[in-house]
């Protein structure tokens, strides 16, 4: 049986590419790709502490990540379709007004 | 056996994330993406949360990703390449700051996990029908709220997207 650190480890490891992908890219959509790499990498941390501790409720806890996910990606990718519309231009560092 | 399959899966998901960050093109992100959700959803099975693989492969693989590519293909390709960036340092400053926060993170692991796991209660055969009495007894009103807030992000969408006249 794989320990349950190395599930954590990996977690890690994807939670912080997601992060640095959050920092470093500056085109909208992949920012966005990137939030859901680290939500990914939460509910794996979830399922490996569901494994070790013998409860099913860390399951029932990633089944409602992904619901709001899925919620949270349709608003969202309905919001940048909305805003590259208006700017021309997915970059986000054009997008610094709250109002226009 | 068990420790290979999570290796070949866990190196595949790890280099498959990178790519989402190192690749310009959005599209090639949304597809690597798809792989990293296909690996993880491996693992997940392998975790003995068959229920929650399967949900990983039809929502996000399918459903979320679908989404994702669709909106990338919609906008102007043209939009999506942009090779300089305002702020040029970011690079710079943000792999040594993910990696000192990895390293926060995995000395937290260490002191969080007493031991070794022994034996888990969650069955390897299927654990789909205690879940389903869980989330319709214990956990019913979040999961009815859930439905809702489902509602609400489909009118959202709806609202938001629409073509002003």
């Amino acid at each position: 049986m794989v320990p349950t650190t190395h599930y954590l480890i990996l977690g890690a490891i994807l939670f912080v590419i997601g992060a640095l992908g959050v920092v470093v890219k500056r085109n909208m959509i992949t920012m966005f790709m990137c939030v859901e790499l680290m939500l990914n990498a939460v509910n794996l941390t979830f399922l490996a502490f569901s494994r070790m501790l013998g409860q099913v409720d860390g399951q029932i806890f990633v089944f409602f990540v992904m619901t709001v996910a899925a919620a949270e990606a349709a608003v969202g990718l309905s919001l940048i379709v909305v805003l590259s519309r208006r700017r021309k231009s997915l970059d986000v560092d054009q997008v610094d007004q709250m109002k226009w | 056996m068990e420790l290979l399959t999570f290796y070949c899966f866990a190196v595949l998901a790890v280099a498959s994330g990178l790519v989402v960050v190192l690749q310009r093109r959005a599209v090639y992100s949304a597809l690597a993406l798809i792989v990293c959700f296909g690996s993880m959803a491996i693992l997940f099975f392998q975790l003995g949360a068959q229920f929650i693989g399967a949900i990983q492969i039809i929502v996000y693989a399918g459903a979320i990703m679908v989404l994702f590519l669709f909106v990338v293909m919609l906008l102007d390709p043209q939009t999506e390449l942009f090779g300089r960036n305002q702020l040029k340092g970011l690079t710079a400053v943000g792999i040594p700051l993910a990696l000192l926060f990895f390293i926060v993170l995995a000395s937290r692991i260490e002191q969080t996990v007493p031991g070794q796991p022994g034996s888990t209660g969650v069955s390897l055969v299927g654990n789909t029908k205690q879940i389903a009495q869980l989330l319709f007894k214990d956990y019913l009103l979040p999961f009815e709220l859930t439905s809702i807030l489902i509602l609400i992000a489909v009118i959202g969408a709806v609202v938001l997207a629409k073509r002003p006249e």
